[in-house]
C-alpha cells in the first residue's frame, strides 16, 4: 500500500530553545501557523464537527510554543523534566492536535480521524489517548489551578521545567480560574506562565456583551501576577513575551494575547457564529484560498 | 478464627486524630505524598501532617474546586496528593473536577472527606453529608473506602495511598468506639465477615459497623444468629461476598450512615437483584435532611439506631420465612 506523502514527511522544523529569534525563523513559524490553520479547516470540514474560531486565534501561540519554547521530547513523551502545557480551552484542540502531529507525537496522516469513532483524537483532549496531551480539558476553567499544582510539584522537585497554561477569554467567566489565580500568587509561582487567548468572542456573543472581563490586565495585576500584554498573532511578540516571562521572579506571569477569533479567514473573523460553525463547500474553498494567500505572503 | 472484634468495645477514640497520625506516618514512609487542604486542617487533623512536613503541605484556601484541580496538577506530575475538605464539598461543589479529572482523567488523587455522614452533628444539615456515596459511586473508576474505627483508618490509609487511581476516603468527625482487635486486616475491595451466623446477614460500613455488632449481640440472646459483614469498600463492591451471604443466610440488611438511596444499600440491592434476589432492608437516612444535635442521638433519630437494625432484621426474617403480615417496609 502506498503511504500518503504526509506520512513520509519529516517532522516540521524545530528551532531549539536556545536559538535566537531570527527573521527567517519568525517568518517560517508565521507561515506555518497559516499552514496549520488550513489543516484545522480540512479536519473540521471533513468531519463536519469541531471549533474553528478559537483554534485559529491560537495558531501562532501554539506554533511558537511547540516549535521553539517548550522543552519536550516527542520520542519520550513521559520525560519527567519536560515542560508542561495545560490546554485549558479544550474545544480548540484541532489546532493542538495539528501542532502535536507536526511536532512528531503521532502521524500527520492521523489528523483526518479527528472526532471519528475509534480515533485517538477525541472531541476534547484526553491524555490517556493522545500522546503529548498533559491534562483532560473540555469543561472550562481548570487551567490555572491545574497549572499551579504542576508548578508546585516542579518546585518541590527542584526541577527547572516550566508550566504553561493556555486559556480562552470566555473561560475567565468561571470562578475556579480566579481561585487558581489566588493560589498561583500565594505561592509566587514564577515557573508558571498563563497565556490568555483574548480574542474577545465567546459562544453567543462578544465577551463584552456576554460577561465583561475588562480591564483584564488590571485584574490579573491586582491578583499579584506579572502581566505582559501582546499582539497574539505576532510571532516575534509571542517569543519575546515567553522569554521575558522566564526572567520574572517571585510572581507567576500572565500573557494577555490580543487575538482575533477566526483569524485568517475574512468572514470568520470576530464572528461568534464561527465558534462552532461548520463551513459549506463554498465557504471551505474561499477560506482555504484566503489561508493559502496568507501563507504565500510569509513565503515572500 | 481469632476474633476481629474487641469485646467489649474499646474506649471512644477520635477518628480524626487517628487520621492525622496515620497521615504523618504515611508522610514518613512515602516522600511522594503531598497533602492539600481547603483551610480545614484544624478540623480534620491534617494539621499534624502540616506540622511534620510543612514543605509538602498546601493550603489553597476555602476553594474546593481549586483544591481538587491543584491536586490534579500534583498527580499529573507523579505525586500522590491527598486532598482534604468536608466530605459534602467533594461530592457537590468540586464534583465537576472530580468527575472530569479523577474519574474520567484517572488523576491519582486521594480525596479525604472529613465530617462525613451526620458526624458534623451540631453544624447541621448544610454540613452533614448523606449523599456522597451515591454521587461518587456513580462515577466510573472511583474507588470508595469507608473505615469503621480508628484502627481501620490506620490500616486502610496506606492502601488508599498505594491504590492505583482515585480514591474517596470517607471519614467521621467524632470519637467512636474502638471495634477492631489488632488481628483486623482489611484489603480494599474485600468485605470482612466479623461475626458468623446463618439466619440473616447485616452488611455495614463506617460507624454503623459497631451498631450492627450490637444488634447481632442482642439478637443472639433471642437465638437468632446474625452474620455481620464489614463492607469498608463501597466500590468496587465485593459482590461475590454479598451473593454468598444471600445464598447462605437468605436475608440481608444493610446499615450505613448515609441516605438509603444509592449508597451501600443501593449497591447491595443492585448486586442482589442481578445475582441472587433475597429479602433486603436498608438501614440509613430515609431520604431526608437531618438537623443539629448530639451525634449519637441524631443517628438514633434519623433511622440508624440499633433498634432500627433489629426491626429491619425482623422484617427480612419474616419475608424469608414467608410469614410476614406486613412484609414490606415503606419504600422511599
Amino acid at each position: 500500500m502506498i503511504k500518503s506523502v504526509t506520512d513520509q514527511a519529516m517532522p516540521a522544523r524545530v528551532y531549539p530553545y536556545e536559538a535566537p529569534h531570527t527573521a527567517e525563523m519568525i517568518a517560517d513559524l508565521s507561515r506555518r501557523a497559516y499552514e496549520y490553520r488550513a489543516q484545522v479547516l480540512r479536519m473540521v470540514y471533513g468531519r463536519k464537527s469541531g471549533h474553528i474560531g478559537g483554534a485559529f486565534s491560537i495558531a501562532e501561540i501554539l506554533t511558537a510554543l511547540y516549535f521553539h519554547q517548550l522543552r519536550l521530547d516527542p520520542a519520550n513523551p513521559d520525560w519527567a523534566d519536560r515542560d508542561r502545557l495545560v490546554f485549558s480551552k479544550g474545544h480548540a484542540c484541532a489546532m493542538l492536535y495539528t501542532v502535536l502531529a507536526h511536532r512528531g507525537y503521532f502521524p500527520v496522516s492521523e489528523l483526518p480521524t479527528f472526532r471519528a469513532l475509534g480515533s485517538r483524537l477525541q472531541g476534547h483532549p484526553e491524555p490517556h489517548k493522545t500522546p503529548g496531551i498533559e491534562a483532560v480539558a473540555g469543561p472550562l476553567g481548570h487551567g490555572v489551578a491545574i497549572g499551579s499544582g504542576m508548578a508546585l510539584a516542579a518546585r518541590l522537585e527542584n526541577s527547572s521545567r516550566r508550566i504553561y497554561a493556555i486559556l480562552g477569554d470566555g473561560e475567565l467567566n468561571s470562578g475556579v480560574i480566579w481561585e487558581g489565580l489566588l493560589v498561583g500568587a500565594k505561592y509566587g509561582l514564577s515557573n508558571l506562565t498563563v497565556i490568555v487567548d483574548y480574542n474577545g468572542v465567546q459562544q453567543t456573543g462578544t465577551t463584552h456583551q456576554v460577561m465583561p472581563t475588562e480591564p483584564i490586565v488590571d485584574k490579573w495585576a491586582s491578583f499579584n501576577w506579572h502581566v505582559i500584554e501582546i499582539h497574539g498573532h505576532s510571532v516575534s511578540e509571542i517569543l519575546a513575551a515567553l522569554d521575558l516571562a522566564n526572567e520574572i521572579h517571585g510572581k507567576p506571569v500572565a500573557i494577555i494575547a490580543r487575538t482575533t477569533k477566526g483569524k485568517g479567514v475574512s468572514f470568520m473573523e470576530n464572528a461568534p457564529a464561527w465558534h462552532g460553525g461548520i463551513p459549506n463547500s463554498e465557504q471551505f474553498d474561499t477560506a482555504l484560498a484566503e489561508l493559502e494567500e496568507r501563507m504565500n505572503q510569509w513565503k515572500a | 478464627m481469632e476474633s476481629l472484634i474487641k469485646s467489649p468495645f474499646g474506649s471512644a477514640t477520635s477518628m480524626r486524630k487517628a487520621y492525622g497520625e496515620a497521615l504523618v506516618e504515611l508522610g514518613r514512609e512515602r516522600d511522594d505524598v503531598v497533602v492539600l487542604s481547603a483551610d480545614v486542617q484544624s478540623s480534620d487533623f491534617s494539621f499534624m501532617f502540616e506540622a511534620a512536613y510543612p514543605q509538602r503541605f498546601f493550603n489553597v484556601g476555602i476553594a474546593e474546586p481549586a483544591l481538587v484541580d491543584v491536586a490534579v496538577g500534583f498527580a499529573n506530575s507523579g505525586r500522590v496528593p491527598i486532598a482534604n475538605t468536608f466530605a459534602f464539598l467533594f461530592a457537590t461543589r468540586a464534583l465537576e473536577m472530580v468527575r472530569t479529572h479523577l474519574a474520567f482523567g484517572g488523576a491519582n488523587v486521594k480525596l479525604a472527606g472529613a465530617y462525613a455522614g451526620l458526624s458534623d452533628s451540631f453544624d447541621g444539615p448544610t454540613h452533614q453529608t448523606i449523599a456522597d456515596l451515591a454521587i461518587l459511586r456513580s462515577l466510573p473508576n472511583m474507588t470508595i473506602v469507608v473505615p469503621a474505627d480508628p484502627l481501620a483508618v490506620t490500616k486502610l490509609l496506606p492502601q488508599v495511598a498505594a491504590w492505583s487511581g482515585p480514591v474517596y476516603f470517607r471519614l467521621c468527625r467524632n470519637e467512636v468506639s474502638e471495634i477492631f482487635t489488632e488481628a483486623y486486616s482489611p484489603t480494599i475491595g474485600k468485605g470482612i465477615t466479623l461475626l458468623d451466623g446463618d439466619d440473616a446477614t447485616v452488611i455495614a460500613c463506617g460507624v454503623m459497623v459497631a451498631r450492627a455488632i450490637q444488634a447481632a449481640q442482642q439478637m443472639e440472646v433471642k437465638g437468632i444468629h446474625l452474620r455481620v459483614v464489614e463492607m469498608h469498600t463501597i466500590k468496587p463492591m465485593d459482590s461475590e461476598l454479598v451473593t454468598l451471604c444471600a445464598k447462605q443466610t437468605g436475608a440481608i440488611v444493610t446499615a450505613e450512615e448515609h441516605s438509603i438511596i444509592g449508597g451501600l444499600g443501593g449497591a447491595v440491592a443492585e448486586c442482589l437483584a442481578q445475582s441472587y434476589p433475597a429479602p433486603l432492608e436498608r438501614v440509613g437516612v430515609p431520604d431526608t435532611f437531618a438537623e443539629s444535635g448530639p451525634y449519637e442521638e441524631l443517628l438514633d433519630k434519623y433511622g440508624m439506631s440499633v433498634e432500627a437494625i433489629i426491626t429491619a432484621v425482623q422484617l427480612v426474617l419474616a419475608r424469608k420465612a414467608g410469614t410476614a403480615s406486613h412484609p414490606i417496609s415503606e419504600v422511599v
